[in-house]
């Protein structure tokens, strides 16, 4: 593993003596000179881990004459990931990650496209205002923003529950049915205007023009909504998609915090957690390979739904 | 349909479209509100008065204890933040921006295989590279420094795709071209050249990379154990996590959490050209 820094400098090494071919272009000292700034710490710290934890994950710790005896590390096979697979909590957390995502990631993707397609009508004032208000819980950490929305969710503090109780209802969002809603909440409030800020921007560099031309053949706003921006600005809709995966199978900072003011979430709450935790048992090995899980299971969704969707658009 | 009628409905679906606007503008509101009310109250005040409304204004106050708590370590971890947001993006943006100029202007063999291996890197779970990073860096000691969250952090593969594109788009063949003429060398052509072309377009690299850093909390979390090395996000949680034992820190998180989070939304308004320029540049493909 440690041999793909000099082999990427080689790579770029190896065009050396080239010139580009117009003109006297820079050699491949010169190439290398503007990559390697960032390819360093790149490898280093991206390349390098990733490798660190495949192969950490195929090692387990042995003990020579029992329990108490002297341990060593050898090569285990696949061994770390059959523990994992036949763990119950790395399933019920993939389950409720899963859960999760199926119903957040809709929702606010399309709270954002509604929000983005109409700041992108005539019918709204204030845009500025509203793009600005949606936008800015993205400058606010993650566990800052679960912090502020514990307080509004704790039953001493809350004004929401308060609020709820005057008309007749006893909200219990620490509950154990309702936290993991309670979490999901937290990461709506967070990405719902940066997804619609992607989305806006898109619809922004539409041409006016296609939409004259609509109107001419008579179609409403609704279907020039549906029929013409939403197909056009598919691929930033696919990349919030893809975005938002990612940042699902990650969750880790809103449950953690969460789980300070609520016994409903476990230690093992989301396959991070499940992570963090085995890590800290000092269990490495099968931390990696939970780990590798997780950066597997996200590279497959995020492929796969960029390649289905992409084919199905005809793109 | 009448054009009396067209006018009623578009009247009846304007007000429509801005209650929900408004009703979804409340929502992202109401936490910061919150924030900002249960900040200028007294301790004892916050579970006994309404959270919306204002009661005994203690403020400053309650700024004076969030300061002066633990020999002033909040101040400590701002300040933290702020080195490593800072920092970290400003030499994340200067390094991306190169490698990004580089793939986006010279042609060379393997430029598409270091591209793609760049955007695998987009697709990496941060925090799935914390734990391993953590066994590497506590193997060279540099577990528990600045470092530990600093080096890893200067690395956005996002940054250097949006670099890429941006350079493609705002640094015209021909400058470069007559620079060289001029007898200027790559270095020169990019740092006095290129670089102010893509100036704007770096300021959007600079405020991804340095929101990425400030809100960072799974990396610092597993790198830190010495509390003056903390960033805010990870001194707040501590904090949080003590306030069952503690309840006297519950008002110290809140006016803590409004500390945090004001000057970052302020400089974001006052931004907010630069990262609307690159949001539609980051979402055209």
């Amino acid at each position: 593993m440690t041999d793909i820094a000099p082999r990427a400098t080689r790579v770029v090494a190896s065009t050396g003596g080239r010139r580009r071919h117009r003109g006297g272009g820079p050699r491949g000292r010169t190439i290398a000179a503007f990559l390697t700034p960032f390819f360093l710490p790149f490898v280093l710290f991206y390349l390098v881990p990733v490798g660190y934890a495949i192969w950490q994950s195929f090692l387990v710790v042995r003990r020579t004459g029992g329990q108490y005896g002297t341990s060593y590390t050898t090569f285990g096979g696949f061994e770390q990931y059959t523990k994992v697979f036949q763990n119950d909590e790395f399933w019920s957390s993939i389950g409720r990650i899963g859960l999760f995502g199926v119903v957040q990631v809709p929702v606010m993707l399309f709270v954002a496209l509604i929000m983005a397609l109409l700041l992108d009508t005539p019918l709204l004032k204030l845009k500025s205002f509203f793009r600005i208000t949606a936008f800015m819980p993205y400058a606010v950490p993650g566990v800052i923003a679960a912090i502020m929305w514990s307080y509004l969710y704790s039953p001493q503090i809350s004004p929401l529950v308060d609020g709820l109780k005057s008309v007749g209802l006893h909200p219990d969002f620490l509950g154990p049915g309702a936290v993991l809603w309670s979490a999901a909440n937290v990461s709506t409030w967070l990405w719902t205007g940066y997804n619609m800020l992607i989305m806006f921007s898109a619809l922004q560099s539409i041409p006016q023009e296609l939409y004259e031309a609509a109107k001419l053949d008579g179609a409403s706003n609704w279907a020039i909504a549906w029929q013409i921006k939403v197909p056009i600005i598919a691929p930033s809709i696919i990349l919030t998609t893809v975005f938002s995966i990612i940042g699902t199978l990650q969750l880790y900072a809103e449950p953690a915090v969460l789980r300070q003011i609520s016994s409903n979430i476990s230690s093992t709450y989301t396959p991070n957690m499940l992570a963090y935790a085995v890590a800290s048992g000092n269990n490495y090995q099968q931390a990696a390979a939970i780990s590798v899980v997780i950066a597997v299971i996200t590279f497959v969704l995020s492929f796969g739904f960029m390649r289905l969707t992409s084919k199905k658009a005809g793109l | 349909m009448s054009n009396q009628n067209m006018i009623r409905e578009s009247r009846a679906s304007r007000t429509a479209v801005m209650a929900l606007m408004f009703l979804l503008a409340i929502y992202f509101l109401l936490p910061v509100y919150f924030l900002i009310v249960a900040a200028t109250k007294p301790q004892r005040d916050l579970a006994s008065t309404n959270g919306l409304a204002f009661s005994h204004f203690d403020l400053f106050s309650n700024l004076g204890t969030l300061f002066s708590r633990s020999d002033g370590i909040f101040v400590q971890w701002a300040l933290n933040s702020v080195i490593y947001a800072v920092l970290g993006a400003a030499v994340g943006t200067l390094i991306s921006a190169m490698c990004g100029y580089a793939l986006a202007k010279f042609t060379f063999r393997g430029r598409e295989f270091l591209f793609s291996v760049i955007l695998g890197g987009v697709l990496v779970p941060t925090t799935a590279l914390a734990l391993p990073l953590f066994l590497l860096f506590s193997a060279t000691g540099i577990v528990n420094t600045y470092l530990a969250v600093f080096l890893p952090s200067i690395v956005s593969p996002f940054g250097v795709y949006l670099a890429r594109i941006f350079a493609s788009a705002s640094v015209p063949e021909e400058i470069l071209e007559s620079a060289r003429l001029d007898g200027a060398g790559e270095f020169r052509t990019f740092f006095s050249v290129a670089i102010r072309l893509m100036a704007p377009s770096l300021v959007t690299i600079f405020l991804f990379q340095f929101v990425a850093i400030w809100n960072n909390f799974f990396l610092p979390m597993v790198m830190l154990q010495k509390e003056s090395l903390f960033p805010i996000t990870l001194g707040l949680y501590e904090w949080n996590g003590q306030t069952a034992r503690a309840p006297l820190l519950q008002e110290s998180v809140i006016t803590g959490s409004l500390v945090s989070i004001v000057p970052v939304i302020i400089l974001f308004i006052l931004l907010q050209r630069f990262w609307r320029t690159g949001l539609a540049s980051g979402a055209l493909k």
